[in-house]
């Protein structure tokens, strides 16, 4: 338990530094819908692969949250990725393995993965 | 649900709808009894008796985008098949505590799962909500509780992968221990 809290301050640390060096408004910001549709269609696993992979980049200028159903349950589990600035951008049906690479490409290379997208918000 | 942390957080997703503030997840198990009992208790808005009586069928949901709420009604029938039941209490204005009860040695029992992650989704969100999890099993205990995290983070909000990522391996780190080591 005593490692585990000595991460938990270099963790604070690097946040720390991360909120020194950043506007307030300038954070990106992934919603992973987390009604029951999306919790049986697999929302957890994706929201976990999503903040291990964060974790892993040491990624803290992204704001992880979660919403309800929006009634697109078919197309569960859903992410929404807001960058700063940028319209929403919705991905379906995303697993543990697409949620890593919209980390990988959509967050940290800005590259929207069309192909998964099944809605995007007003320009 | 193939696991019961996925059962608890439908409830949590449930209490966080209704505006909690506070949520209390108790799990107890009992191998002397052979019982599990696990209670999510919130200070949201809580239902009145007519709304009560509904929210165990399929049928009914307060949402507007879907006309079915499956999420007790599924937590119902899990429960039946492992012989137990699932009891509500809830008052308008002052919360909801869901409390269901099994047979801890059913084999349809379903495996807790990964609690770590449950937990760490129900805390992902912007809106502060001071949880805390409390799990024993038989003379041995583990307690989570994010009031304790945010203090140690200060001015860090929680919402942020590195730090749910952390709290997602801490209790299941914790629960292992709580387990020794036989897993989850």
């Amino acid at each position: 338990m005593i490692k585990s809290l000595e991460e938990l301050q270099k963790i604070k640390e690097t946040q720390l530094e991360a909120i020194r060096l950043r506007e307030a408004d300038q954070k990106a910001k992934i919603v992973v819908g987390m009604g029951t549709c999306g919790i049986a269609a697999g929302a957890r696993e994706v929201m976990s692969a999503i903040l291990d992979e964060l974790g892993k980049r040491r990624l803290t200028n992204v704001a992880v949250t979660q919403t309800g159903c929006i009634g697109l349950c078919a197309q569960e589990p859903l992410v929404d990725v807001i960058l700063p600035g940028k319209p929403r951008v919705t991905y379906g049906k995303v697993d543990a393995n697409k949620a890593r690479q919209i980390v990988a490409q959509h967050i940290v290379n800005g590259i929207v993965i069309s192909e998964w997208v099944v809605n995007r918000g007003e320009e | 649900m193939e696991e019961l942390a996925l059962h608890i957080l439908d409830l949590l997703e449930n209490a966080l709808a209704a505006g909690a503030r506070h949520i209390l997840i108790t799990i107890v198990e009992d191998e002397d009894r052979d019982q599990v009992t696990i209670e999510v208790q919130d200070d949201g808005r809580g239902m009145g008796p007519e709304t009560l009586q509904k929210v165990l069928d399929p049928f009914y949901t307060t949402r507007t985008t879907r006309k079915v709420g499956l999420g007790l009604p599924l937590l119902q029938a899990t429960a039946a098949q492992c012989g137990g039941k699932v009891a509500l209490e809830s008052r308008p204005g002052q919360g909801t505590r869901v409390a269901v009860t099994m047979k801890l040695s059913h084999p349809d029992l379903p495996p807790l799962g990964d609690m770590g992650a449950t937990i760490a989704t129900a805390l992902s969100r912007e809106e502060p909500v001071e949880l805390v999890y409390y799990h024993r099993r038989g003379q041995k205990e583990f307690k989570f509780s994010s009031a304790w995290l945010q203090l140690h983070l200060g001015e860090v909000p929680l919402n942020c992968g590195p730090v749910l990522d952390w709290v997602q391996r801490y209790i299941n780190k914790g629960l292992a221990e709580l387990f020794g080591g036989e897993g989850k």
